[in-house]
Order: C-alpha cells, then sequence, then structure tokens
C-alpha cells in the first residue's frame, strides 16, 4: 500500500512538473527557442504571486487573476523587444540571450526580494486532504493536477481548434510562407511568449504554495521542465504531462527507498528513457 | 491606357549578396494578365519576392496603387491585397488542406473567394480537406497553393514556375482553371517557363536575362525568334 501511495502521490507531483514544462514545450514547438531562463521566470512567477498576496490580501489562487495577465504582458515585451532579435538560422544566440536572462532574473530577484526562502500562505487548502480507501490525497496535489490537465487540454485545444494555433502552426512550419498569409512573425512569437509565460505564471504560483522558494531555485525547475518535455517527446503537448508524471513517480519512488534518492531517481528515469527512445515516448504526433 | 496597379522603377534587388536585378521597369495595368519569362538565373524568383515584400528594397522602387511599397514587410505587403503562389507550392505540412486554405484567408479581406468557390473550382480538395496536406499529389497540393492565395481576395496575384515538377495533364488543368481564377476583375503576374503556356494566357510578356529586361511587348505578336535571342542572350 505504502508503494501504491508513493505512485500516486508521485503522479500528483507530475502535473506540477508538466506545468513547468508545458511553456517550454510551447515556446520550442512555435519558435524552436530553448528558453534557458524558464525556471527563473517561474521562480519570478511565485514572486509575483508573493507579492500581489501580500500588497492586496488575496488567497495565492486569486492572485492569478492579477500574475497571469502580468507575466503574459512581460512575456510579449520580451519577446518583442529582446528574443524576437536572437532568432535565425544560429540557435546559439538565443541560448546565450536567455542564459544572461536568467541570471539577470536571479539577481533581480535577490535585490528586491531577499535569498529568505519565502512562501505562499494559502490557508486551509495546504493541509485539507481527500480520502479514497486507504490513501489520502492533499487537496493542493490534487488541484494542481486538475489545473495541470486543464492548461494542457486548452492548449491542445488553442493549437489544433483555434486560428491563433493555426497561425502558431503555420508559422512554426515555414515563418516566409507565414509571412505571405498576412502573418507578422514577430507578433505571433510575442503572443506565443505570452502565453507560455501566462502558464509559467500558473506554475510558479502552484510551486509557491507548495513549498518554499528563493531566488536561486530556478536552475532545479528547468531541469525538471527539460526533462519532463524530453521524456514525452518534443512538441507533444499530453506527452509532456505524461513525462512529468514519469518524472514524479521515479522521484517518490526514490525517496521512498532513500530519501536521498528522490532527486536522483528522476535523473536515472530521464536517461533510461533517453537511451532507449531518444525522441521520448510520444515523439510529435499529427492529429 | 488605364493607371497601373503595379509599377517597378528601376528596381535592383539582391539575391543574400548577389544582385539578381537591375533596373527593372515593369507595369501591370488593373486586370490585366502578365508573363515573365526568362531562363533559370534570371531573376524571376527575385522579381516575385521583392514585389511581395520577401525581399526588402527602396520604397520607392515599387509602387503599388500609388503607394510606395517596396520597404515594407511581407504580411504588409499582403495586407494591401497581394498574393503569391510560391514556387514549389510550400504548404504547411502541420496543416490540414481546409486549414491551409484557411490560413490564407485570415487576413479578412472581402471579395469573391471563400472555402466555398474554392472547393467550387476545385472539388477534389472538399473531399480531401481533412487531410494533411503532404499527403496530396503534387497538382493537388499545386491546387491547395492557388486556393491558398485566393482566400485573400487579392487584387494581384503573383504566380511563380505553377507548373514545374506537374505531369503535363495537370499543367493543362490548372491552365485551363486559370482564366475562372482571374476572370474577377484581379491582375496577375505569372512566371513560367514553358513561353507557349505563358504566352497563351497572358496579354504582355517580359523576357529577363540576367537580372534585365531583354524584351517585352504583346504575346500575341511576340515572334519567336525574337524571344530565343532575349530569352538566351544568342545573336
Amino acid at each position: 500500500m505504502e508503494w501504491v501511495n508513493a505512485v500516486v502521490q508521485g503522479t500528483l507531483l507530475g502535473g506540477l512538473y508538466a506545468l513547468f514544462a508545458a511553456g517550454l514545450s510551447l515556446i520550442f514547438g512555435v519558435m524552436r527557442l530553448v528558453n534557458i531562463a524558464h525556471g527563473d521566470l517561474i521562480v519570478l512567477g511565485a514572486y509575483l504571486g508573493l507579492s500581489v498576496t501580500t500588497l492586496l490580501g488575496l488567497h495565492p489562487i486569486a492572485a492569478l487573476i492579477v500574475v497571469v495577465p502580468a507575466m503574459a504582458l512581460i512575456g510579449y515585451i520580451l519577446q518583442r523587444g529582446i528574443l524576437n532579435q536572437t532568432l535565425g538560422k544560429d540557435i546559439l544566440p538565443p541560448l546565450l540571450v536567455t542564459f544572461g536572462l536568467s541570471v539577470i532574473i536571479q539577481n533581480a530577484l535577490l535585490e528586491t526580494y531577499s535569498a529568505d526562502p519565502q512562501k505562499m500562505n494559502a490557508g486551509a487548502l495546504e493541509t485539507a486532504s481527500v480520502s479514497i480507501g486507504s490513501l489520502s490525497l492533499g487537496l493542493l496535489p490534487v488541484l494542481t493536477f486538475g489545473i495541470a490537465i486543464v492548461v494542457i487540454a486548452s492548449l491542445q485545444w488553442m493549437f489544433y481548434r483555434t486560428s491563433l494555433g493555426r497561425a502558431f502552426r503555420a508559422t512554426s512550419d515555414n515563418q516566409e510562407i507565414a509571412q505571405l498569409m498576412g502573418l507578422n512573425r514577430r507578433h505571433i512569437f510575442g503572443l506565443a511568449m505570452a502565453l507560455a509565460l501566462g502558464v509559467t505564471a500558473i506554475a510558479g504560483i502552484m510551486l509557491g504554495i507548495r513549498t518554499s522558494f528563493d531566488p536561486s531555485i530556478g536552475g532545479g525547475r528547468l531541469i525538471f521542465g527539460f526533462e519532463a518535455v524530453i521524456i514525452g517527446g518534443l512538441g507533444n503537448l499530453w506527452g509532456t504531462l505524461i513525462g512529468g508524471v514519469i518524472l514524479g513517480v521515479a522521484q517518490t519512488i526514490g525517496a521512498k527507498i532513500d530519501p536521498g534518492w528522490q532527486l536522483l531517481a528522476g535523473h536515472i528515469a530521464f536517461l533510461v528513457i533517453l537511451a532507449v527512445r531518444p525522441n521520448g515516448l510520444f515523439p510529435r504526433i499529427n492529429e | 491606357m488605364p493607371e497601373p496597379i503595379l509599377k517597378l522603377n528601376s528596381l535592383d534587388a539582391f539575391y543574400g549578396d548577389f544582385q539578381a536585378l537591375y533596373g527593372v521597369d515593369l507595369e501591370v495595368s488593373e486586370g490585366e494578365v502578365l508573363a515573365i519569362i526568362g531562363a533559370n538565373g534570371a531573376g524571376k524568383t527575385t522579381l516575385m519576392r521583392s514585389i511581395s515584400g520577401l525581399t526588402q528594397n527602396a520604397s520607392d522602387m515599387v509602387k503599388y496603387r500609388g503607394g510606395s511599397i517596396g520597404a515594407l514587410r511581407a504580411d504588409q505587403v499582403a495586407a494591401q491585397g497581394i498574393a503569391l503562389v510560391p514556387e514549389g507550392r510550400q504548404l504547411f505540412p502541420s496543416l490540414s488542406v481546409e486549414e491551409n486554405l484557411m490560413i490564407g484567408g485570415q487576413m479578412g479581406r472581402k471579395g469573391p473567394w471563400s472555402l466555398k468557390a474554392v472547393y467550387t473550382l476545385f472539388p477534389i480538395l472538399q473531399e480531401r480537406r481533412n487531410q494533411q496536406s503532404t499527403s496530396l499529389s503534387g497538382g493537388q497540393q499545386q491546387m491547395v497553393a492557388i486556393g491558398r492565395a485566393l482566400m485573400a481576395n487579392p487584387d494581384l496575384i503573383l504566380f511563380d514556375e505553377i507548373s514545374l515538377g506537374l505531369a503535363p495533364i495537370i499543367i493543362k488543368d490548372i491552365y485551363a482553371a486559370l482564366p475562372g481564377i482571374i476572370g474577377e476583375g484581379m491582375s496577375a503576374l505569372i512566371v513560367e517557363q514553358d513561353i507557349t503556356k505563358a504566352l497563351s494566357v497572358s496579354s504582355r510578356f517580359y523576357c529577363l536575362q540576367e537580372g534585365r529586361v531583354s524584351l517585352n511587348g504583346a504575346s500575341a505578336t511576340a515572334a519567336r525568334e525574337d524571344i530565343s535571342r532575349a530569352y538566351f542572350g544568342v545573336e
């Protein structure tokens, strides 16, 4: 039963990892941009959530109403102002620029909020639980997992059923021809980054309710996000959720064997899958 | 003579670092079909790219309806009513046939062309509407590429090598459909290597040779010897 519990808890943790990964996957899918600053943007989302909850006295979940649009706006400006200039045939400039961005965000957070670990207070939500048989599930992980499913289903719907999604796919396929259709790729990329950072804001707030955070933890979240994306298969959003779940389950099972093995077990699972299926479990499937 | 819809004023254009066009002057009148002929490397595709904004030039080198569009981006040029059927079709592989057509119409310009009108012109596309565009035959892909450009309801449509790589029977079908396409008062520029085809659908032609206009005139009265000379540059 303990093992069943570990698998279930790991699955729910996977929801959080899928939220880390969804924005990363979206950005890579639309503009082939590998965003090294993604983890720090998640942490930025958590800090913005913290500021909103303390300044306005809102519950962290309610703070999403402010933080999601704020992060989306930051994303659009970031893309139009800086990242669009780095995109081209060479893949190195976006890597270098987002790496620099990562350093800048970390230090700006350090200056503003200090290095002390912070946590958002979500009141009863943090400790509430539901019992299913002999399993006891925290309400917060269940909620996080539910949000991850809703976010991924919405992104999937947006990608394959709306004119914006069509524009994203067309621009990703062939930027020049997309321009001929009257699509300004700089604007389309701005919208993609806005959407990605909107999702990142949700990830940051769920992270900030679950655990304490400080400005230096972005790198670790980036790794989890990358691993989830790659396990699932690049460009496949549902695969990203499954990738997150596999990573989460591997971590909780590792922790069950020995608490020191939590992170190691996750990385080992990732490496094994990478060795066996270099393209991930579910490489891009066109509907 | 009516006011030209498109006018090139001594257009110099580059293909990468290489100058592909030297002082090209050209006019398209409202409703006119113009053929551009020339050998490989004569600058035909660069000409298409320059008009559609994929290659940006000095602003007043390309005039459209009196405005200078030479320096505009391709999406801005498209919004003004110029559509390009690119060489090699270049459909979006991630999009279905119908989505390829719909994205062509995403600017919402008013006009006679809609999904329904395109399906009436090319009924086979309606049958195949939910397929991946890359699963179609070359001729059907060309129909999608033409339909996609028409969906923008352009005033000027550019065809770049629409018969390249297609079977003769398909080429015949596509050329048979052309009058129905251009009949609606649309102006057209047709780039074509098949000189006979190009002259048969156009009222006037321009021949390019090594980036310069080597001959132009009325398609009906063009002498083959003159064209050969202008095309190949042999005396």
